[in-house]
């Protein structure tokens, strides 16, 4: 994956095209509709399908219980992530859940650190980095990952490549996780896809927008400087 | 006979004058939980009746918004160029979209919990931003964030934020790129196909 994001990155320098009333976040924009397209297929014809079943196959509790198995593993780095960011308090918090969701949680099926009044964070590499003013650089479109930037592709191979799920042997049952894990995502976004698909009128602009916006709301936690539209 | 038709008059013009003194958490607050009240126990709805859904939504939430505001703010610079008549038509359009829109997302609503933030704002504003957050097990919680304005008929909602992103911003680049590749009339005829589900 690591190889298959720098490799991508490295490609790209070559062909920043300048072509009329291209809008400046996104000089790849020709690129990476030709990415959206194909991962648009492979969503319709494998990830949605396979979502689909096993959405209904598989009972909403046990659903939210893969869910939460992954989002435990994931605090861990959410905590390393704060503290990057000088968030210390956060940090310790996100550390903790991990700490009794691991344990009284039984490997973090339940997520009773909630329940303790301990709020579960969204951090990552690629929201440090903007902490720490890296500009996101140029929007992206990954194949199979959809939306990114520059900076938060970069980010996202690190997530990837620093998560202890990426240690998890034998090689197999790492990627039967995996697999599970990508099933399960795309299980809980498909009302956001269908949601999606109802609001836009051209679907690469609206998603494009939309996550722009909504890492920028990421990196500030929630209060960006208000950009006063006028 | 008049005594009771007084009372009775009297009696509404009281409760719209207290509709325009509701403060705007208090307001979201108020409709949100009605909203979801309703839906809990509407067995059609539930059943996956959208026609109903959005009678709700008209009924109950459409009031609250101010459509031709939003509609200039997704339109930017291009609402100054629209006659009258196009900005009439843009903004039945829009509000179409948005609450079919809000319908959908309505209907994927399975029982969340809503923790209503307190209203950071003076008593003289008349621009204020009421933070709902909705909360789930396993993720960060949700925002929604209501940009409100106090008009005449109470305060009204000119931009919703969720997560972050503001539905208003989200529709500019569209509707500009609509714009800009065909014309106004261009833009309201693609919003008309994508209301029919021509698109």
């Amino acid at each position: 994956m690591r190889m298959l994001v720098i490799g991508l990155l490295a490609s790209l320098a070559g062909c920043a095209g300048t072509g009329e009333e291209r809008d400046p976040r996104d000089p790849f924009e020709p690129f990476n509709r030709g990415v959206y397209r194909f991962n648009d297929k492979f969503d319709e014809y494998l990830a949605q399908p396979v979502a689909r079943t096993y959405r209904k196959a598989v009972h909403q509790e046990i659903r939210s219980r893969v869910g939460n198995f992954f989002a435990n593993i994931q605090d861990l780095f959410i905590g390393v992530n704060n503290f990057l960011q000088g968030k210390v308090q956060d940090g310790v918090n996100d550390w903790a859940r991990f700490a009794f969701n691991t344990s009284f949680g039984l490997l973090g099926i339940h997520d009773v650190a909630s329940e303790w009044g301990l709020e579960k964070h969204n951090e990552d590499f690629g929201q440090t980095f903007g902490r720490w003013g890296v500009p996101p650089g140029p929007y992206l479109v990954l194949p199979f990952l959809s939306s990114s930037t520059v900076r938060d592709g970069v980010g996202t191979a690190i997530d990837y490549t620093a998560s202890p799920a990426s240690e998890i042997r034998p090689i197999n049952l790492r990627n039967t996780l995996y697999g599970l894990y990508l099933v399960n995502t795309r299980a809980e976004l498909l009302d956001a896809s269908r949601l999606l698909e109802e609001a836009a009128l051209d679907r690469y602009v609206f998603q494009r927008d939309a996550y722009l916006q909504r890492r920028r709301s990421l990196i500030y936690d929630g209060s960006p400087p208000r950009e006063k539209l006028e | 006979m008049n005594k009771l038709i007084a009372t009775i008059l009297s009696c509404a013009l009281l409760t719209a004058a207290l509709a325009q003194d509701v403060a705007p958490d208090v307001l979201v607050k108020n409709v949100t939980q009605e909203v979801v009240g309703l839906i809990a126990k509407d067995k059609e709805i539930k059943a996956g009746n959208r026609t109903k859904l959005v009678e709700v939504i008209e009924a109950k939430v459409l009031p609250h918004f101010n459509f031709a505001a939003m509609t200039a703010l997704a339109m930017g610079q291009n609402w100054g160029k629209a006659n009258p008549e196009q900005k009439k038509q843009l903004t039945e359009e829009f509000k179409t979209l948005l609450v079919r829109t809000y319908a959908s997302a309505l209907a994927a609503y399975s029982e969340q919990k809503f923790d209503f933030r307190p209203l950071r704002a003076k008593p003289t504003d008349t621009d204020v931003t009421v933070n709902v957050r909705v909360l789930q097990p396993g993720a960060q919680a949700v925002t929604i964030d209501y940009s409100m304005e106090k008009t005449g008929s109470g305060w009204k909602v000119y931009d919703v934020m969720v997560g972050g992103v503001s539905l208003v911003a989200n529709y500019r680049t569209e509707f500009s790129n609509t714009v800009r590749n065909s014309s106004i009339d261009g833009l309201i005829k693609e919003l008309r196909a994508k209301n029919q589900g021509k698109k």
